[in-house]
Parts: C-alpha cells; sequence; structure tokens
C-alpha cells in the first residue's frame, strides 16, 4: 500500500452555498477591504495636512466616478462589518446558535447593510448639494 | 492551508456511463465519483441508471442495487442502515449527510454523490478517517474522576443529564467536520465540529472531573479557536445537532475560568 498517491476529494468545487456559508466569508472579505480602505483614508488624513495641492490631488480622485465607487464599497464593507459584528458578539455569548434563527439574522445583516450604506449616501449627497 | 483548487492528481474527470435496465419506466440517475488505487487514472464520475421499482427507498438502497446488480466494483461503506453507525456518510447533491437515512425523493432531479469533502481517498467513496480518529482519541473520550467510583453508578441529577441532549446523539460520521472550510484548510491543527462536540459532551458532564485538564488540552489557536461560525456543521448534520453551538460553549467556559 506504500507510494499510493491519493487524491483529494473536492470541497468548494462541489459544497452547496449556504448563506451562513455566504455571510461567513463575506465577513472575511470586508473585512480586508476595509484594511485596504483604511489606507485611502490615511492617504486623506496625510493629504489634508500636507497643503492645498495635495489635498486637491486626493479629492479629485475621490470625486472621480472610480473614487465614488470605491467610497460606496468602502461604506458597504463598514456597515456589513458591523452589523454581520454584532451577530458575532451575541454567539460570543452562545446565542442565536438556532439554525433558522441564523438564517434569519444573516439575512437581516445583508438587508440592514444595505439599507445603511443607501441613506448614508442618500444624506451625504443631500447635505454635499 | 488555503487551496482552493484541487491537486492535479485530483482533478475529477468523466468516467462511463451505465444503460439502464430494459424496459425500465422509473429510472433515477447516480452520478458517483469513482477512484481506484490499482490503475494511474485521475477520480472520474461514473452514470448509473436504478430502476426504482425494484429498489428501496433510500440512497444507500440505489447504491447496494447499483453494487449488486450494475457495477460490483463500486466500493462504499455501510453498516446499519439505520442512521445510527454513521458509515454511510458522503456528499450527496452538495451537502454532508447519510446514504441511509436520505431517501431518494428528497433529492430532485440526477443524484450526485461524492466522498466527504477534503479527505484523502481510500477508494472511490471511502475516506481516509485516520486523522479523525486520532483527534477524537486525543480528547481522551471517557470519564476521568478521582473520587472512588460508588457500589453502583455514578449518579446525575435530571438537570445534569439534560445538559446532555445534543451531544450524547453523535455518531461520528464525520460529516460536520468535512463539511467545515476551516477544518479543510486546518485539520491538521484545527480539531473540527465533531470531536470539539464530543469535547464539549466530557467537559459538561457532572460526572467528569478533569474539566479543567480537558480546558487546558483546547486552549490553542488552532485546536479551538479555528471555529469561525461559519455553521456548514449545523446545517449538515444529519442527526440535527449544534456542534457550533457546543463550540461556542467551550469558548465562553474558556473565557469564564480566567
Amino acid at each position: 500500500m506504500a507510494n499510493i498517491e491519493r487524491p483529494l476529494s473536492p470541497h468548494l468545487q462541489i459544497y452547496k452555498p449556504q448563506i451562513t456559508m455566504i455571510t461567513s466569508i463575506t465577513h472575511r472579505a470586508t473585512g480586508i477591504a476595509l484594511s485596504v480602505g483604511t489606507l485611502l483614508l490615511t492617504w486623506w488624513l496625510i493629504a489634508v495636512v500636507s497643503g492645498p495641492e495635495a489635498y486637491a490631488t486626493v479629492s479629485a480622485f475621490i470625486s472621480s466616478w472610480f473614487g465614488q465607487l470605491v467610497l460606496f464599497g468602502f461604506t458597504w464593507s463598514l456597515f456589513y462589518h458591523l452589523c454581520n459584528g454584532i451577530r458575532h458578539l451575541f454567539w460570543d455569548m452562545g446565542k442565536g446558535f438556532e439554525l433558522p434563527t441564523m438564517r434569519k439574522s444573516g439575512m437581516a445583516a445583508i438587508i440592514a447593510s444595505v439599507v445603511l450604506t443607501l441613506l448614508t449616501w442618500i444624506i451625504a449627497y443631500g447635505m454635499g448639494a | 492551508m488555503v487551496e482552493l483548487t484541487l491537486p492535479k492528481n485530483s482533478k475529477v474527470g468523466t468516467g462511463k456511463t451505465y444503460p439502464g435496465p430494459e424496459g425500465a419506466t422509473n429510472l433515477k440517475t447516480f452520478n458517483v465519483y469513482r477512484w481506484s488505487p490499482d490503475d494511474d487514472k485521475n477520480p472520474a464520475i461514473d452514470t448509473y441508471h436504478v430502476d426504482l421499482d425494484s429498489c428501496g427507498p433510500m440512497i444507500l438502497d440505489g447504491l447496494i442495487k447499483i453494487k449488486n446488480e450494475i457495477d460490483p466494483t463500486l466500493t462504499f461503506r455501510r453498516s446499519c442502515r439505520e442512521g445510527i453507525c454513521g458509515s454511510c456518510a458522503m456528499n450527496i447533491n452538495g451537502t454532508n449527510t447519510l446514504a441511509c437515512t436520505t431517501g431518494m425523493d428528497e433529492v430532485d432531479g440526477d443524484i450526485n454523490i461524492y466522498p466527504l469533502p477534503h479527505q484523502s481517498v481510500v477508494k472511490d467513496l471511502v475516506p481516509d478517517l485516520t486523522n479523525f480518529y486520532a483527534q477524537y482519541a486525543s480528547i481522551q473520550p471517557w470519564l476521568q474522576a478521582e473520587t472512588p467510583p460508588p457500589s453502583k453508578e455514578r449518579l446525575q441529577s435530571k438537570e445534569d443529564r439534560e445538559k446532555l441532549d445534543g451531544l450524547y446523539e453523535c455518531i461520528l460520521c464525520a460529516c460536520c467536520s468535512t463539511s467545515c472550510p476551516s477544518y479543510w484548510w486546518n485539520s491538521d491543527r484545527f480539531l473540527g465540529p465533531a470531536i470539539l462536540l464530543q469535547a464539549y459532551r466530557w467537559i459538561i458532564d457532572s460526572r467528569d472531573e478533569h474539566t479543567g485538564e480537558r480546558l487546558d488540552n483546547l486552549e490553542d489557536p488552532f485546536r479551538l479557536y479555528r471555529c469561525h461560525t461559519i455553521m456548514n456543521c449545523a446545517n449538515t448534520c444529519p442527526k440535527g445537532l449544534n456542534p457550533a453551538k457546543a463550540i461556542a460553549e467551550i469558548k465562553k467556559m474558556m473565557v469564564e475560568r480566567r
């Protein structure tokens, strides 16, 4: 039996996606996005203290369509990570593990993050105008 | 370690298709993962057609019929055929479950069967569970007490006994552990949901006096804390148990004893 190279059975390729699985991987993905987004924030802060020219460069980027898209993604990442983070707080207390609750809280986190993101942008545009 | 794709020798190809019996009208298609150590071929999916008019209702009945009447080389584990031994755990249409307690009528369309995910394959649907059992042994799954045993059995109050409900029913079929992405990437160090549920079964047992040692054994960034509440374990458990909840209780005890 020695020297047999056994195959590894399929995993991600065949496993059926489920809401709890998706909310979990999204939590991680938004966490990474937030770390990268913090670099943007740092860039903006440095520009603020560096003077009007540097600030104008950053402003131009942020107001471009691409900059706005990044900012929109950053906002949603922040709200999703927050909402799903609240689920994690409950789990750390040993609460909310029943499967129906789990699915509902997952849906709630997704919906809340989208609503909060849209609200923030509507308010921000309202104030800007 | 996270590896999203399969190694080269594990990529799954298309295998043989066995025609259904002549004249049969009530056919169910089985697409089954096949691999044999006897040739140098990659794994492949073989397709069988089972006549439901002369077959029992469960997926295991279908597999046994294939082995008896179509292809005797098909290899899988089975024993009790009533959901108590855990032998016929496999991946059926995307989630892990027991073939013996899953009805063919629960699956719409073709039945796609793979071995338990991210395991080394011994043959066809038989995974190598050596690591899983070694991890089970590592939590010392027996009652440990310093108090000399009384003349009869060690007694337990009704309330203390109730704490074992939802834990003692685990049959160690490995459906949950092999459904867990954390276990896929870190099975060398993370104990996985099944073993942690079993660990909690002894931690919470009022008759066991080694709770502290048991917690010490789990106090490790990998053994316990690779659980990120992905919940595949509870979603897939064929016995309806909730390993994620048991793991959360262990994590709570780790904090409370500080």
